[in-house]
């Protein structure tokens, strides 16, 4: 999330990560969740699911802050967030800090 | 690479809201892109926030695509017939007042054949939670002209444009008497959801219109595009205008939709005057209801 200026706390607020979930089979392909992913987590994929229809597919997992957005706005219930548990599988991220992304990418 | 904590990820994971679904009639039958099944989610949503015990929770649909709600949310539901969701939840209210009764249904079911009894539950200000689904369009029969359908909108039965003029829902459920009153589009998913949720905890008839796209027959007859390309023009051109006076909350064609809580009052509801007016009149003689029902059966 990009800021016009960096709030005074941002670098101790750790942003949730979310773990999305997409069930495909069931989706319709209405591209909701695509449009409206506040971290640009979600692409609609080529492949087709049993229906016809194409699913979105996660392409970048790590920016998820689990707003659970898609889960909210998807007509058909395919989609769900998990909070990640803080972890050191799941380093905790800074929100608004371009030093933490760099540091996390290494 | 994220690795879950949760023991369950890698096994086929079900939805959240799942407990509240019945899971066997999944996927439903509304079209790609409708915004139906976002408006029950917020209202799954809302029940959940709002901790009330869904046991004595029943929702009342009736005809069309929404009325198809009442049977997907694993609730005490009934499926009534065409327009008569609100005098069937009335009954239900005054036999059972314990039950947290919710009418969802669309706006050709509630206003257009269910006109009658709308404006009198909002009149008798009966405790009911009424959900309208308006997708301006009779959509499940074949895009008809609804009550709802805004001025020079195209429609299966008015080919060359819509020349009547539509209801203005909120102002219809206003100065009808309804004591909370709101109208959200598919995109205000977390204020709906907030609306639906508040809604429960009040008493009084309250109305909460949805917005909600119908790709196949409104869109398409107007040549609108998708239901995507409604999401969009929402998030274009509704305007939130809380409080705003209902007379000038009606929707024209492509207009920005103005959505918000326009009325929010405390009134005494149908059940309480009818106690208070039978205790004065018969005294002791006066049993009410008991909150359970069942009186008939113990005398």
């Amino acid at each position: 999330m990009r800021y016009w200026r960096d709030p005074l706390d941002a670098g101790q607020i750790e942003a949730p990560g979310g773990d999305v979930h997409i069930l495909a089979d069931r989706c319709k392909g209405c591209g909701f969740c695509v449009e409206y992913c506040p971290r640009q987590v979600l692409e609609m994929s080529r492949e087709f699911n049993r229906k016809g229809y194409h699913p979105p597919e996660i392409v970048d997992s790590r920016a998820c802050v689990n707003c659970g957005l898609c889960e909210m706005i998807c007509p058909e219930f395919a989609i769900f967030c998990l909070e990640l548990a803080a972890s050191t599988e799941n380093p905790s991220r800074v929100l608004a800090s371009p030093g933490a992304e760099a540091e996390e990418a290494r | 690479m994220t690795v879950s904590t949760n023991p369950t990820v890698g096994q086929e994971m079900e939805h959240p809201s799942a407990p509240l679904l019945r899971m066997e009639r999944i996927p439903h039958v509304w079209c790609p892109s409708c915004g139906i099944g976002t408006v029950v989610k917020c209202y799954a949503t809302a029940l959940e926030r709002s901790g009330v015990d869904l046991d004595k929770v029943s929702v009342v649909s009736g005809i069309g695509c929404s009325g198809r709600v009442a049977g997907y949310l694993k609730l005490d539901g009934f499926h009534t017939t065409h327009g008569r969701a609100i005098p069937f939840a009335t009954g239900l209210k005054l036999g059972r007042p314990e039950l947290l009764v919710t009418v969802i249904s669309g706006d050709g079911d509630l206003v257009g054949i269910g006109g009658n009894h709308f404006i009198h539950a909002a009149r008798r200000n009966l405790d009911l939670l009424v959900i309208l689904i308006n997708n301006f369009i009779y959509g499940m029969t074949g895009g008809q002209n609804a009550p709802t359908t805004p001025l020079g909108a195209k429609s299966s039965t008015m080919p060359f444009g819509n020349f009547e003029t539509p209801f203005n829902l909120p102002h219809l459920a206003a100065s009808s008497g309804a004591s909370y009153v709101a109208r959200w589009t598919c995109l205000h998913i977390r204020r709906l959801t907030w609306s639906i949720e508040e809604a429960i905890g009040k008493r009084g008839f309250r109305f909460i219109e949805a917005v909600a796209p119908c790709p196949t027959l409104y869109a398409r007859l107007n040549k609108l595009g998708s239901g995507l390309d409604a999401m969009r023009f929402y998030h274009d051109t509704a305007e939130i205008r809380n409080g705003a006076d209902t007379r000038e909350v009606d929707v024209s064609f492509q207009s920005p939709i103005i959505c918000g809580k326009f009325v929010d009052e405390e009134r005494p509801t149908f059940l309480d005057l009818m106690h208070d007016h039978y205790s004065n009149r018969l005294g002791d003689g006066y049993v009410p209801m008991p909150p359970e029902g069942g009186m008939l059966h113990e005398r």
